[in-house]
């Protein structure tokens, strides 16, 4: 079994140009593989990413875009393989991860205002059994300012749209002042407000010296959006600068027949370039 | 302590007899619940009923099957009514929208049948809630013979009679609607977009469920029916993956829990010295919960305990043939 | 059951009531009051949080599953010659098969292909046979006691002693106290399991946490309403306290206050007709304060959420009115003193005539339109309104035309039901965006129509 990996692994290296592992990569990913019961989902996953970037996770549907990314936080059991986080185990860095979930997770009906859900964000620094305080109040309603629903704060959430319930997530990963975010689809069904509100805060915390990890499915603004962006498909295709690696050659190899979506990508390669 | 054949068949006989028709019809209608994640309803509507035996019983003054079969059957819909409303209306996760209304249901049972009581001890929590398998008696057997005597079966007890119809019933409406159950309970969007109403289907298959619920109920109990609505089916489902042989799979689970249930209840103890028989309806809901154990553990392809040996084996952590 | 052999009812009298009610009613009634209150209150702090996690039937299956354990500690009890009777003893075995239950759900739903409602309501049930089968066992011993073991099954409050109220006080404490410190993990935990455990938090000991306040308040309240009932007690008190709040520590505190009450009301009324089940009184009670929080709670009840789907209707519906006699002011088809037949009107919306007349009633009650026998007009007050009607109206058709290219022609009717939910701040942006994109010259200016106005509607009008 363990041998089958390795000659596989090698295999894929010639893919990829992987840098070599090292501390300061805030994700590096090692022979990942994830089953759901026992289908494999993701196989033999090899990844290192670079620090300071934005990066995109790019595939087709069921290519485990959602599994990788809840691997590496550690939410569904990994059959084999490592994730380390700054050159540390991956639980062992959480305090260092931010994490947006998928939208349709989340139970809108809660009882919980937008302040509440990015109060969580804090929770991690305030500790165990004390309340929330003033202080972390005034924090959360800064974060819920850069993404532009301070307004919003006492609503209860599912009485904001659904572009504002995304911004309000965001902004939860803003208060946890994480070096590694990742985010399921932020832009999946949010409105042109709230896409250019993302991508500015995207922008910020790239500024900041953080990196970020986006699951997205919308090929056209990968090249604006990101810097860096790795081609999935059951396994890592492709990963790289976006000039280097988003190319049509790739992209074939990781949706298969799905033309349609390729001549996308081809426009919106000849627009970026 | 000796078996005569009289003693059987005018004891034990009329008993295995209803025994077997609940948990058949049960275990039957139990596929559909499990299926469509509504096991809960099987729960739900077996309390819900209450008021509605008491009431039926409290209107005609005795324990006439019919008044009180309408009875429990007008609660039923009542509480499958009550549930969708305050899950749409109030908002409410399905979960909490059932234990309110059941249990609310439920206590108002309770406190009506201390009227009930006032005029009667004849009916009782006690057989509401654990059924009266042992006093359903056929008096009339006084021999084998007496199975294809036409005057000894007309004095078979009304139990076993009713329950016979609803079990043919259930059995007909199943098979009949077989295919609409299957296409609603997988994905009523689309049974409803191919003219098929999964609303109907849903208070249809309630309606069933609370009919086979109360004809169960006298032999077995409230509480007890629920086990029989779900352990065959629940175990059928981790022994197939094809909808019709889970359907075979959970009678026959049904049928082995009810006859094995009431033989040990009814004959272990002496096996072992006792003097006295066990609460069969009890064991009858404990060996269904033993057989769906059981499946649980070692069903072939699913089981627990499968699975476990075969990772050990190292055959099929993963199915790697997927990946070519 | 012994209690079932009662003869008629015999209703109290006013200074009887008000005697249990004010706990002046003795010494043990006044225990027993107390004890269920307390009872309520810690029930339902802690389904709070179980029927937001969604943890309801948990309960359930937990209750039932009690009932093998009291049997079982009982007969454990009567062979080793302690005491059988023990309530400590009872509830000991009551514990650890409540929570063998649990465990057997949570390993059948997460280890099998089996949903977690089946197995609920298997363990449910299984164990209810086979708490009934011991309990036939228990009965043919002929140790006499089989009654001390019913009264968990239906419940008993006059059975409460004063340690028994003291131990109910005492998890109480334990209850509030661990949901007042644990508050914010609680809520956390409830809301969003994953992102808690991305931030490290134990998620599962807290899920275990809440699990194991359930299952003490369930035991200690299964004397006092029995073990069919006492979910009620605690789901019902969060449910209904969810209507009134949508702040999580207020529907806790509600909950508390509605489970409390619940328990004071059953407990006062299982006092005064002491022949009725007391779980069953108590879950009435509750099952009231349900209803009454399901019907008239102003944030989430039924009647208030039908009163404002009417409010909307009846606003869209006058801004309709308001917009169209602003649109026949526009285009010159009023009269001389700025009036229109209601007729004509009228057929211009396909509005049916007892909506319409009802609308037009409302706007003059509101002083934004003025009759004149069989015509309407246009108050100053009402054209102020009709102008930032129409003005929105426009706003929005012409960001969907510039935003959405969508055909002139096919925006009116979308645009009618956007526009009457515009907030200040959505408008505020549409003129931002609109005069970005060169459509909108001034920022307070009326747009023009982006279809010929009612022309064709009012011709449409009249020719039917």
């Amino acid at each position: 079994m363990q041998s089958f990996i390795h000659s596989k692994r090698a295999e894929h290296l010639s893919l990829a140009d992987f840098p070599e592992h090292s501390a300061d990569s805030p994700l590096s990913v090692h022979s990942l593989t994830v089953a759901y019961d026992r289908k494999p989902v993701l196989w033999d996953a090899e990844y290192e990413a670079p620090d300071r970037q934005l990066i995109a996770i790019v595939g087709p549907n069921g290519a485990g875009k959602s599994t990788l990314i809840k691997a590496c936080l550690g939410l569904i059991p990994i059959a084999s393989g490592s994730v380390e986080v700054y050159g540390q185990p991956a639980r062992r860095q959480r305090r260092l991860i931010g994490y947006v979930p998928q939208r349709g997770s989340v139970d809108w009906d809660f009882p919980v205002s937008a302040l509440d859900v990015v109060a969580m964000g804090l929770y991690g620094k305030i500790g165990w059994c004390r309340p929330v305080s003033r202080k972390h109040r005034r924090a959360a309603v800064e974060s819920l300012d850069q993404v532009g629903m301070a307004h919003f704060a006492d609503r209860q959430i599912s009485q904001l749209s659904g572009g504002q319930q995304q911004r309000v997530f965001l902004a939860r990963a803003l208060a946890q002042d994480a070096r590694l975010y990742f985010m399921d689809e932020p832009f999946a069904g949010v409105d042109a407000a709230t896409e250019r509100a993302i991508v500015e805060v995207l922008r910020q915390l790239k500024q900041d010296g953080r990196t970020v990890i986006v699951v997205h499915h919308d090929l056209q603004t990968v090249p604006e959006y990101f810097d860096h962006v790795m081609l999935l498909n059951m396994r890592v295709l492709a990963a790289g600068p976006v000039d280097e690696v988003f190319t049509n050659e790739n992209l074939r190899r990781t949706y298969g027949g799905r033309l349609a979506l390729l001549d996308e990508a081809a426009t919106a390669l000849a627009q970026g370039s | 302590m000796m078996l005569t054949v009289q003693d059987f068949l005018q004891i034990d006989f009329p008993a295995m007899l209803a025994a077997l028709f609940a948990t058949v019809s049960c275990g039957l209608l139990g596929n559909f619940l499990v299926l469509r994640r509504q096991s809960l309803m099987g729960d739900a509507i077996s309390h819900a009923v209450l008021p509605g035996i008491v009431l039926g019983f409290l209107l005609a003054g005795s324990r006439a099957t019919w008044p009180i079969f309408l009875g429990a059957l007008g609660a039923a819909i009542v509480a499958a009514i009550l549930i969708e409303l305050v899950r749409r209306f109030g908002r409410v996760e399905p979960g909490t929208a059932m234990g309110v209304v059941f249990s609310i249901m439920f206590a108002g049972g309770l406190v009506l049948m201390e009227q009930a009581a006032a005029h009667s001890v004849d009916l009782d929590a006690e057989c509401v809630l654990y059924g009266q398998l042992e006093d359903i008696l056929w008096l009339e057997a006084t021999g084998w013979g007496s199975l294809i005597d036409p005057v000894a079966l007309a004095g078979m007890p009304r139990e076993v009679g009713t329950l016979a119809v609803i079990t043919a019933i259930t059995v007909a409406g199943v098979a009949l609607f077989y295919k609409e159950l299957k296409i609603t309970s997988f994905d009523p969007a689309l049974a409803t977009t191919l003219g098929i109403p999964a609303t109907v289907f849903h208070f249809g298959l309630m309606l069933m469920v609370g009919a086979v619920a109360v004809a169960a109920f006298e032999a077995v109990g409230s509480i007890l029916v629920i086990a029989m609505f779900i352990c065959p089916a629940a175990a059928a489902r981790m022994l197939t993956d094809r909808l019709v042989l889970q359907l075979w799979l959970s009678v026959l689970l049904a049928a082995i829990a009810a006859i094995g249930g009431y033989l040990v209840a009814a004959f272990g103890p002496f096996l072992v010295g006792g003097e006295h028989s066990l609460a069969a309806s009890g064991m009858i809901a404990v060996m269904t919960g033993i057989l769906m154990g059981l499946s649980v553990l070692f069903a072939p392809r699913y089981g627990v305990v499968s699975r476990k040996l075969r990772e050990r084996r190292g055959e099929a952590g993963l199915e790697t043939a997927d990946l070519a | 059951m012994t209690s079932l052999v009662s003869t008629e009812i015999e209703w109290p009298s006013l200074s009887e009531i008000l005697g249990v009610l004010t706990l002046q009613s003795g010494f043990n009634t006044t225990v027993v009051m107390i004890g269920v209150t307390l009872l309520g209150i810690a029930a339902g702090v802690i389904g709070t949080f179980a029927v937001l996690r969604k943890r309801a039937l948990m309960g359930d299956a937990l209750s039932h599953a009690s009932l093998p354990g009291i049997a079982t500690a009982f007969l454990v009890a009567v062979a080793l010659g302690v005491q059988g009777r023990s309530l400590s003893v009872l509830l000991l075995g009551a514990t650890i098969s409540g929570i063998l239950g649990v465990l057997v759900v949570h390993f059948v739903s997460r280890h099998t292909r089996l949903p977690e409602d089946a197995a609920i309501g298997a363990v449910l049930s299984v164990f209810f046979g086979a708490g009934f089968v011991l309990l036939s066992i228990i009965q043919y011993l002929g140790t006499g006691d089989q009654g001390g073991i019913s009264k968990f099954i239906y419940g008993q409050t006059a059975a409460m002693s004063v340690s028994d109220a003291a131990i109910i006080g005492l998890v109480a404490i334990i209850v509030t106290g661990a949901t007042a410190g644990l508050f914010k993990e609680f809520r956390l935990v409830c809301f969003d399991p994953d992102f808690a455990e991305t931030q490290s938090w134990p998620v599962a000991a807290i899920d275990l946490m809440i699990m194991a306040l359930v299952v003490v308040v369930t035991v200690i309240g299964l004397q006092a309403v029995g073990l069919i009932l006492i979910v009620a007690l605690v789901i019902i008190p969060a449910a209904a306290a969810r209507f009134w709040s949508e702040r999580l520590w207020v529907m806790t505190l509600l909950a508390a206050v509605i489970g409390g009450a619940s328990g004071y009301l059953g407990a006062a009324a299982s006092a005064l007709f002491p022949s009725f089940p007391a779980g069953g009184v108590i879950v009435l009670v509750a099952g009231f304060f349900f209803m009454v929080s399901l019907l008239f709670a102003p944030a989430r009840g039924v009647v208030a959420a039908g009163l404002r789907h009417l409010m909307l209707r009846v606003e869209i519906g006058s801004q309709h009115v308001l917009r169209a006699l602003y649109e026949a002011e526009e285009t010159g088809r009023v009269g001389a003193g700025g009036d229109i037949a209601i007729s004509e009107l009228g057929e211009a919306r396909r509005w049916s005539a007892a909506w319409f007349q009802f609308l037009l009633r409302w706007l003059s009650g509101r002083s934004q339109i003025e009759r004149r026998a069989e015509r309407i007009a246009l108050t100053e007050f009402g054209r102020h309104e009709a102008y930032r009607v129409t003005r929105n109206h426009r706003l929005w058709e012409q960001f969907l035309i510039t935003y959405a290219d969508l055909a002139p022609s096919h925006v009116d009717r979308s645009a009618d039901y956007v526009e009457h939910v515009l907030s200040p701040e959505m408008v505020a942006e549409l003129e931002r965006e609109l005069a970005e994109a060169g459509t909108l010259p001034r920022p307070a200016a009326m747009p023009a129509s982006a279809h010929p106005i009612a022309a064709g509607k009012v011709a449409e009008g009249r020719a039917s």
